[in-house]
């Protein structure tokens, strides 16, 4: 009897042994998930001579910044790709949330006659898509958007899951009475969306630019298929590219002085790890800010009407 | 009287133009797709005249697009692939993320739980480019880690990206990796909305911290898990083009094993040109793939209406 009072008040709590054991299993596990980003930045760091000695290993005999100092010198093809890469995700979210949230408002308003009509349209692309063929070739020969930037733009820009979860948000964070009194002191439609809809569901809107800033900084499959043009190319995509070449550097890199010799010594290896480690630093840095809103995000998705 | 309805005219003016720059794109990306699926049932010729000109003036064939798929070994081969593998993500996934879940909730110490969520998290956030170097890392036959520790244990070495046997283990693994720590935020919410009234009374019936989790936490769990996995079915005929893309880095060799709906689609665009089979490859894949998401979207509703997606 006397173990159960000197117990803190909180009823619901594992015991030590079994604390220890789901401390172990969760940690992990998350170790193992963060564990090949820390192995790739390690191989990143290692001097390319011992590398090809030894391997890739955990504590290698000898660390050298080479690989970075390589990429930052023949480095005009990584900038480029940061610039595409960033064109694309700020102007692809701008686009994407412009398109997404007045779509949404729209059919969360109960005075829009045709509401249903446009929520169904936009569901309806939810359960059947005509496939990749098809669109391939809208877009290449109908859109005309082969090797333009707008094909890394557009095909990413609506996505009916979005509009879903965002149409969800405006009804349960802006209150119909709201609206009511923009109208009552004669503010037009869309006066009413800027001035006193937006800023009631900042939350919600900054979930999807979250939800889209990541599918375009990520995103590399538009790119296989629509780009062929070097300087169009995204950073995912160029990772792409090196890991089956290393000339794709050399017929790109500005640096005519590289001859043959020079490209045989070339930190092969650690220098594609270093842009791998370029390439997702700045979201390994981002995502732990923005996790919250991800975790709304996914679980606003499962509320309906 | 007049001028309300005017107005209403007006008001419906607004509303229709904030849809309008959505819809054109559903137009253009969605239906527009939707209507070039005419192609599976053509004989596809392209023509210089545009986009129209080079639909209308192929010559309809009927079916033979989809004959000459499914007499090939290849429809076998990849829609067998597709759904074991599917398969296989949906049942040990959500063994994982629940298990996950439950044991982020019970850690006594919030702010570690916290960080380990974190951690798990991360994959999620990394594109499938990034996942198949560090594959890569580990799995490279002269310098991967695990032929290294092979190495060091006097075990042979293993051509990795030329043994078809792996594949499979390989490719779970790798999609658990990324997945588990995404889906298991979806249980964790769900385990914070639980009453914590339900298990002071448990305590003060005796019941163990596990007779809790069992009658407590997963009973209450259950619906959201049949939601989740009806929906997952919904998806079945849907691979992840990156995971069998990437992470296998394209090798022809472990096609056998890692040739998917999606990865065959796309080759049939890309490199060996078959149109018509291929889109008739897409067609199939999206009319199945509509019938299941209708069907278990109806299972839902029967089940809990509230949590169905229509």
């Amino acid at each position: 009897m006397s173990s159960v009072v000197r117990k803190k008040r909180d009823f619901h709590q594992l015991s030590k042994p079994w604390n220890v054991i789901f401390n172990l299993i969760a940690g992990i596990f998350a170790f193992l998930c963060v564990f090949p980003f820390l192995f790739v930045v390690i191989i990143s760091l290692t001097d390319e001579g011992t590398l090809a000695r030894d391997g890739y290993s955990l504590i290698p005999a000898k660390w050298s910044l080479g690989a970075y100092r390589y990429v930052f010198e023949s480095g005009d093809m990584l900038l480029r790709s940061y610039g595409v890469t960033i064109f694309v995700t700020v102007l692809g979210t701008i686009i994407s949330l412009l398109f997404i949230s007045l779509y949404a408002y729209a059919i969360s308003r109960k005075s829009f006659r045709y509401r249903n009509f446009f929520a169904f349209f936009a569901f309806f692309t939810m359960l059947f898509n005509g496939g990749l063929v098809p669109t391939y070739i809208i877009v290449t020969q109908f859109l005309g958007l082969k090797d333009t930037v707008w094909a890394l733009i557009m095909p990413l820009a609506v996505n009916a899951f979005y509009i879903m979860i965002l149409r969800t948000f405006y009804i349960t964070s802006v209150p119909d009475a709201i609206v009511e009194s923009g109208k009552i002191d004669g503010a037009g439609e869309f006066r009413i969306f800027l001035k006193l809809v937006l800023p009631l569901s900042l939350p919600g809107l900054a979930t999807i630019a979250l939800f889209s800033t990541l599918g375009y900084w990520n995103d590399w499959f538009n790119a296989l298929l629509y780009i062929d043009d070097p300087n169009l190319v995204p950073l995912q995509s160029m990772l792409m590219r090196i890991e089956t070449s290393m000339q794709f550097i050399m017929q790109n890199s500005q640096n005519s002085s590289l001859s043959l010799e020079a490209f045989r010594s070339m930190p092969q290896d650690t220098s594609r790890m270093a842009m791998v480690v370029l390439a997702t630093g700045p979201i390994i840095f981002a995502y732990p800010f923005f996790q919250r809103y991800f975790i709304q995000g996914l679980t606003i998705g499962a509320v309906k009407e | 009287m007049a001028r309300g309805f005017l107005k209403n005219i007006f008001t419906d003016k607004i509303m229709l133009l904030m849809v309008l720059p959505g819809t054109l794109w559903f137009l253009f990306f969605s239906y527009l797709p939707m209507f070039g699926t005419v192609i599976a049932f053509k004989e596809y010729r392209f023509s210089r005249d545009g986009f129209w000109a080079s639909i209308v003036n192929s010559k309809w064939v009927g079916l033979d697009n989809f004959k000459f798929l499914f007499t090939t070994n290849d429809a076998y081969v990849i829609t067998r692939n597709t759904l074991l593998y599917n398969a296989a993500f949906i049942v040990l996934g959500l063994i994982l993320s629940v298990v996950m879940a439950i044991v982020l909730s019970e850690i006594v110490n919030k702010k570690l739980a916290k960080l380990y969520q974190t951690g798990m998290f991360l994959p999620y956030f990394l594109s499938w480019v990034v996942v198949g170097y560090f594959a890569f890392s580990f799995l490279s036959s002269e310098r991967g880690m695990l032929n290294q520790v092979l190495d060091y244990f006097g075990a042979e070495s293993v051509q990795w990206y030329s043994e078809k046997k792996y594949w499979p283990f390989i490719l779970i693994f790798v999609y658990l990796w990324k997945a588990v720590g995404y889906n298991s935020v979806v249980y964790l919410a769900a385990i914070m909305g639980i009453d914590k009234s339900l298990y002071e009374a448990a305590m003060i019936d005796g019941a163990s911290k596990f007779q809790q989790i069992r009658n407590i936490t997963l009973p209450l769990l259950n619906p959201i898990i049949t939601i989740m996995t009806l929906l997952a079915i919904g998806k079945i005929f849907y691979a992840d083009f990156g995971l069998f893309y990437q992470v296998p880095r394209n090798s022809g060799t472990l096609y056998g094993v890692t040739n998917v709906i999606d990865t065959y689609v796309y080759q049939g665009l890309k490199t060996t040109g078959e149109i018509g089979m291929t889109t008739a490859a897409g067609l199939y894949q999206s009319v199945v793939g509509f019938v299941l998401v209708i069907t278990s979207n109806y299972i839902v509703r029967r089940y809990n209406r509230d949590s169905a997606l229509f």
